[in-house]
C-alpha cells in the first residue's frame, strides 16, 4: 500500500526528517509516536502533499506509484485521507455541502458521474449515525464554532464518507474525552477492512487501546528509531521516550 | 467638445424639447445652475478621493440618442430573472420598450417617469416625492437637471406586490458612445411591501456613462428589498446615487452585486425619519482586470431605536481596484441606536487594492455601533484541507470565494435572484459549484 523510502524533507532549509523508511500493507494497522518535535505531523502533512516542505531525497509510493510529485487532490483521489490534529473551520459551507462536494470532485477525477442525490443522503445518513453525528451538525457551517470532539469526530464522518485506502489519523485523540474517543474509534473499527490501512500518529498509547495497531513505529529526530508490535506502545507509556533516546547514544 | 461643455450647451434645447410643468422645470433649472456651478467631481473631493472619472469623461458621448432601437427578447432575456414571472421596466438607449416592459396600473403603479412628470394624474405624488431627498451635489444635480425617463412606482397602503420588478437599462451600441441619465422615483405607503430588481447592461464593448438617480420612500411598517445587478461589460461605467428615506417600523433592503463594469461609483444614501426602522445595506463586489469599485454609503440615524446593518464583501483580483467608504450619522436624539458596519475583503494579487474607510459620527451617548474592516488573502491551510479531501484547487478556490460571499448572498430573498447571482459567481470565477448556496 505505503512504501516510503529513505525520505529526507525540509521546511525553509530545516531538516525534518532525516531518512524515513516505513512500510505499510493493506490490512495493517501502523502506530506512529514520538516525543513533540520529532516530526509526526510532518510526515502526515507530507504524504498528504502539503507544499510547505521541500522533499530533498527519498520516495512515496502508493501502490507502487510514486505520489510525492502529484498534487493534495490528486493523492486524495487515489485513496490518501489525512484526518487533521487542526481541522480547519470554513464558514459559509455547509457538512453535507462540502462532503458532497468533496465526493463529486473525486468521482469526476475518477471520470464518475455525481452520485445520485438519493444515495448521497442514504450514505450520509448510515455514515453520520455511525459516528453518532445528529442532523442539525450537518447543516452547520463546516467546523465553525465545533467543540474538540465535534471536530474530530466530522473528521471521521468524512473519512467514513470518503472511503480511502489509506487513512492517516494525525493526533486524532487529541481534545476527546473518553466517550467521543470512544465513537470516534469504534468508527474507524467499523471502516476497517483488508483492503485498506491505517496510519495513527498519536503521544498516547489511550487511543491505542481502542484501535489496536499490529505494529509501533518511534519516531524521533525524523527518523524511524525502533519498531514492534502493540507491547512497544505500552513499554512507552510506562517508560516515557527518554530510554529510546538514551539507547539511540 | 467637451462633455461639461456639450450638457451646459444642450440643457436650454431639452427643456424646450420635453413636455413638463413649471414645477419640474423650476427644479430642473436649479439644479442646472448647481452642476453649472460645481461641475464634474475631481480627486480633489475628500469624497471622490479614491475614484477618477477623468478617463471616463473623456469620450465624445451622445446624449440624447434619436434612433429608436428595438432588441430581440431572445438576444437579451438572459438578462432578465426570466424564471419567475415579474413586472418590467426596460429601457433601450435610454427610451422606453414598450415591446420589452409590463407595466401595470391595476392597484399601484408601474411605469414611467416621463408620463408621471408631465400628467396631473401624478402631479400630487411628484410634489410630494420628486426631488425632496436627492442631494444637491455633482452629479445628482446633473441628472436632476435631465431627468425626464425611468421608473415611477407607486404602492398603495397595504398593498403587497407579489411579483418582484424589474428595470432594465440596456444600451444597444448604435451611438459610438451614449450618457444615460435614468431617473426612478418609488413610493411604498403605508404596510405596502415591494421587491425591486435594478440592471444595466450594454449589448456592445461602445463605452457607455450612466449616471441614475433613484429616490425611494418607504412609509411606515412598508417593505422594501432592492437588489441592484452590476454585471456589465468593461466599457461601461456607471454612477448610482440612490436616495431612501424610511418612516417608522419600516424596513428597507438594498443588495449591490457588483462584478462588472469599468468604473462604478454606487452613492447609498439612508435617511431614517422615524423609530424602529430597519435599513439593510449588503454587498459582493468581485473584480478583477482594471475594474474599479467605490461604494459610499451612508446611513443617517435621526431618530431613537432605530437599527442599520451593513454587510459588504469584496474580491478583488489582477489590477481591480475598490473602494468602501461606510458612513454612519448618529443625531443626539437618535439613543438607542443600533448601528452595525462590515467590510471584508479579500486581494487575489498583489498588484489589486481596496481601501476602506468607515467614518463613524456619534452625537448620541446610548447607542451600539460597530464597524470593522478587513483586508485578506484566501486562507491557504482552508484550500490544503479542501484538496485533502479531493476538490481541486480551482474548485477549492471557488468553494472558499463562495463561502466568504455567502453571509451577503443568504440573505437574498427571492430564490431565482440568489441563484442568478451564485451563477454569476461561478461563471466569474470559471468553476461548476455543485449545490445552491
Amino acid at each position: 500500500m505505503l512504501k516510503i523510502e529513505n525520505l529526507q524533507a525540509s521546511i525553509d532549509d530545516k531538516s525534518i526528517l532525516k531518512g524515513l523508511n516505513l512500510e505499510v500493507k493493506a490490512g495493517e494497522v501502523h502506530a506512529i509516536m514520538g516525543p513533540n518535535g520529532a516530526g509526526k505531523s510532518t510526515l502526515a502533512n507530507i504524504i498528504a502533499g502539503k507544499d510547505d516542505y521541500e522533499i530533498t531525497s527519498g520516495t512515496i509510493e502508493l501502490n507502487g506509484e510514486d505520489i510525492s510529485e502529484l498534487a493534495p487532490e490528486e493523492r486524495a483521489h487515489n485513496g490518501v485521507f489525512l484526518s487533521f490534529q487542526y481541522p480547519v473551520e470554513i464558514p459559509g459551507v455547509s457538512v453535507t455541502n462540502f462532503i458532497k462536494t468533496a465526493i463529486n470532485q473525486t468521482r469526476k477525477a475518477k471520470g464518475l458521474e455525481d452520485m445520485p442525490a438519493k444515495d448521497m443522503l442514504k450514505m450520509i445518513r448510515e455514515k453520520s449515525e455511525l459516528l453518532e453525528i445528529d442532523r442539525k451538525f450537518l447543516s452547520r457551517s463546516l467546523n465553525e464554532g465545533f467543540s474538540g470532539g465535534e471536530k474530530k469526530r466530522n473528521e471521521i464522518f468524512q473519512m467514513a464518507m470518503l472511503e480511502p485506502k489509506l487513512a492517516i489519523l494525525d493526533e486524532t485523540d487529541s481534545g476527546l474525552d473518553i466517550d467521543a474517543l470512544r465513537i470516534v474509534a469504534n468508527g474507524v473499527n467499523k471502516l476497517k477492512s483488508e483492503d485498506n490501512a491505517v496510519i495513527v500518529i498519536t503521544h498516547y498509547q489511550r487511543l491505542l487501546e481502542y484501535i489496536v495497531p499490529d505494529f509501533v513505529h518511534v519516531l524521533y529526530d525524523g527518523k524511524i528509531v525502533k519498531s514492534g508490535d502493540a507491547s512497544l506502545a505500552l513499554e512507552l507509556e510506562a517508560k516515557g521516550y527518554d530510554w529510546i533516546k538514551q539507547e539511540l547514544v | 467638445m467637451e462633455l461639461n461643455d456639450k450638457l451646459l450647451s444642450s440643457y436650454v434645447a431639452f427643456e424646450n424639447r420635453v413636455d413638463t410643468n413649471s414645477d419640474i422645470h423650476e427644479i430642473r433649472s436649479e439644479a442646472f445652475q448647481n452642476f453649472e456651478n460645481l461641475g464634474f467631481p475631481t480627486k480633489k473631493l475628500e469624497a471622490w478621493k479614491y475614484t477618477s472619472l477623468n478617463s471616463v469623461l473623456k469620450q465624445d458621448y451622445s446624449l440624447f440618442p434619436n434612433k429608436e432601437n428595438s432588441i430581440q427578447l431572445a438576444d437579451v432575456q438572459k438578462y432578465f430573472i426570466h424564471d419567475i414571472d415579474t413586472y418590467k421596466l426596460v429601457f433601450i438607449d435610454g427610451k422606453y420598450s414598450s415591446f420589452l416592459s409590463e407595466t401595470t396600473h391595476d392597484t399601484f403603479d408601474v411605469c414611467l417617469m416621463s408620463a408621471a412628470l408631465t400628467k396631473p394624474k401624478y402631479k400630487a405624488v411628484i410634489e410630494n416625492y420628486f426631488n425632496k431627498i436627492a442631494k444637491k451635489d455633482n452629479l445628482t444635480s446633473l441628472n436632476t437637471a435631465f431627468a425626464n425617463e425611468g421608473a415611477y412606482i407607486y404602492i398603495p397602503r397595504n398593498v403587497e406586490v407579489e411579483k418582484p420588478i424589474q428595470i432594465i437599462n440596456f444600451t444597444t451600441g448604435s451611438e459610438a458612445a451614449i450618457m444615460l441619465q435614468p431617473r426612478n422615483l418609488i413610493v411604498v405607503e403605508q404596510n405596502a411591501h415591494v421587491q425591486i430588481i435594478e440592471r444595466h447592461q450594454s449589448l456592445t464593448s461602445n463605452p457607455v456613462l450612466t449616471n441614475a438617480v433613484t429616490e425611494v420612500f418607504a412609509a411606515k411598517d412598508a417593505t422594501v428589498d432592492i437588489y441592484k445587478i452590476q454585471n456589465d461589460n468593461t466599457n461601461a461605467s456607471l454612477v448610482d446615487n440612490s436616495y431612501i428615506e424610511q418612516k417608522s417600523n419600516s424596513i428597507v433592503s438594498v443588495h449591490t452585486f457588483s462584478f462588472g463594469g469599468n468604473i462604478t461609483r454606487n452613492n447609498l444614501n439612508f435617511y431614517q425619519r422615524g423609530e424602529h426602522i430597519d435599513s439593510i445595506l449588503k454587498g459582493i463586489t468581485i473584480l478583477e482586470g482594471k475594474q474599479h469599485v467605490d461604494h459610499h454609503t451612508l446611513v443617517h440615524h435621526i431618530e431613537p431605536n432605530c437599527e442599520s446593518h451593513q454587510d459588504y464583501k469584496g474580491i478583488y483580483n489582477e489590477r481591480s481596484t475598490g473602494v468602501f467608504n461606510g458612513k454612519v450619522v448618529v443625531d443626539k436624539e437618535a439613543q438607542k441606536t443600533n448601528a452595525y458596519q462590515k467590510s471584508n475583503n479579500v486581494l487575489l494579487s498583489d498588484k489589486a487594492t481596496i481601501n476602506a474607510k468607515p467614518q463613524l459620527e456619534i452625537f448620541a451617548d446610548d447607542v451600539k455601533c460597530s464597524h470593522g474592516c478587513t483586508i485578506g488573502q484566501l486562507d491557504d491551510d482552508a484550500l490544503f484541507y479542501m484538496q485533502q479531501r479531493g476538490i481541486p484547487e480551482k474548485e477549492g478556490r471557488a468553494l472558499l470565494m463562495f463561502a466568504f460571499a455567502n453571509t451577503v448572498l443568504e440573505s437574498v430573498k427571492i430564490p431565482e435572484v440568489k441563484q442568478r447571482i451564485a451563477k454569476i459567481i461561478a461563471n466569474k470565477l470559471n468553476v461548476k459549484i455543485g449545490f445552491d448556496l
